[in-house]
């Protein structure tokens, strides 16, 4: 399965705001075990929204700007953007079900 | 409309915890067709476990998530599937495989071992919900590192409540450690450790009334239950640990639970119904270790396959 490529502070403007597609963005750390339990559910998301929704993982130890600034305190969180704002947040870990419900709603 | 086929598997396992995973891992290699349901992540609680202690065979520990991966790893090689789909029932039906019914589509298998382990349990005060993420917490291995040089409150008074106290206090300043009762669950040497940690402070008969906050946690306001006396902590997390509630929904109506919701299963992890098994957290007398659920999962996939062979199914 294709791992969910990285975003960060210095390209979060142009992959995330500027983007054409909506995007999640799944904000983890590599100390988080649910984070990582959490990914490979986010790369099947990525998979079956191909081509609807762009998918980025922000590891939040590397890059301090994005996560403090939507006041990211718990991880996993995953944020949704489109058009340049912020449509959609998840705290903690959800049924992959849940998510695509979220996603839904978001993109609508 | 005619309807397709249901996708029939040999076992279906419930839950890709401990006692799941490793009841996979023996469907698989006993050359079943076996699929795991997962509701939330694989691993269960093991996930959000920093570091496993008492798993036979690793005299350093092993982190949680490590186990947890390693364990998805070794299920995938066997050939069992993994689906994150939520599991709404299970149906049996006379001289027919099970049905269930998942939040995706339905399926029919010969077998199913029901492990969907525990929940954590909420406090249920006000401000709980309002604060999840935002300094309420039920994992601290995952949030304490946002609350670098801040304070924070632990409630709990069992393994899992002095294990994160120790993990939370390697990040914050202080760690307010809040129990109801005056005496603890958690074992003796997790005790000792947690009673030497300078960073700790205990209170005990103690409950928290009110988690306050606006924007984030700005407080938790305690009483205690002896005295009555109310104060208030300025903390920016609390973390809660009050033990949990077994997933056992599904198995209602369908097999006999005891008062707090554990299926009765015998020795072999059978229920009163042919075919169904019941192992890990979610059975009756769980000894609520890995090791154990991981004894469990293996005992149920072999009562299974004792099942599916007597009931010659897959036979040839």
């Amino acid at each position: 399965m294709a791992a969910t490529p990285e975003v960060t502070d210095a390209t979060f403007d142009a992959d995330v705001m500027k983007s054409d597609l909506p995007v999640l963005v799944d904000f983890w750390a590599p100390w988080c075990g649910p984070c990582r339990m959490v990914a490979p559910i986010v790369e099947e998301l990525g998979e079956e929204y191909a081509g609807r929704v762009s998918f980025y993982k922000m590891n939040t130890d590397e890059n301090p700007a994005i996560p403090s600034q939507y006041g990211i305190r718990s991880i996993p969180s995953l944020l949704i953007f489109s058009g340049g704002e912020l449509k959609g947040t998840i705290v903690g870990f959800r049924p992959k079900s849940d998510l695509k419900k979220r996603l839904e709603e978001a993109i609508a | 409309m005619s309807a397709e086929r249901p996708e029939t598997y040999d076992i279906a396992v419930i839950g890709a915890g401990g006692a799941g995973l490793t009841a996979a891992l023996y469907g698989a290699r006993a050359r079943r067709r076996t699929v795991v349901f997962e509701r939330l992540m694989s691993g269960g609680q093991i996930a959000t476990t920093e570091l496993v202690e008492n798993y036979p065979g690793f005299p350093q520990g092993i982190n949680g998530t490590d186990f947890a991966m390693n364990l998805v790893q070794q299920v995938d090689r066997f050939g069992a599937e993994l689906r994150y789909e939520d599991v709404q029932s299970i149906a049996p039906r006379p001289d027919a495989p099970f049905r269930i019914e998942t939040s995706e589509a339905t399926y029919e298998a010969h077998a199913v071992v029901a492990t969907a382990g525990a929940d954590y349990n909420k406090l249920g005060v006000p401000g709980e919900d309002e604060l999840i993420g935002r300094g309420v917490s039920y994992c601290a291995t995952c949030d304490a590192a946002f609350f670098q040089n801040q304070e924070a409150v632990v409630v709990g008074g069992g393994d899992a409540a002095f294990d994160e106290a120790l993990f939370t206090a390697r990040h914050v300043s202080k760690v307010w450690l809040v129990h109801r009762r005056d005496t603890f669950r958690a074992s003796a040497l997790l005790q000792e450790r947690v009673f030497a940690n300078p960073k700790i402070e205990i209170i005990r008969n103690t409950v928290v009334d009110r988690i306050v906050g606006a924007d984030g946690v700005e407080g938790a306001e305690l009483r205690n239950v002896q005295t009555g006396e109310v104060r208030t902590l300025p903390v920016s997390a609390v973390f809660i640990f009050i033990g949990q509630t077994p997933n056992s929904h599904l198995l209602k109506g369908l097999v006999e639970l005891d008062e707090g919701g554990h299926a009765r299963v015998d020795l072999r992890m059978r229920t009163a119904v042919p075919g169904l098994f019941v192992a890990g957290d979610l059975r009756v007398e769980a000894a609520r270790q890995l090791v154990s659920a991981c004894g469990d999962g293996a005992t149920a996939a072999l009562a299974a396959e004792a099942y599916l062979a007597e009931a010659g199914i897959g036979e040839g």
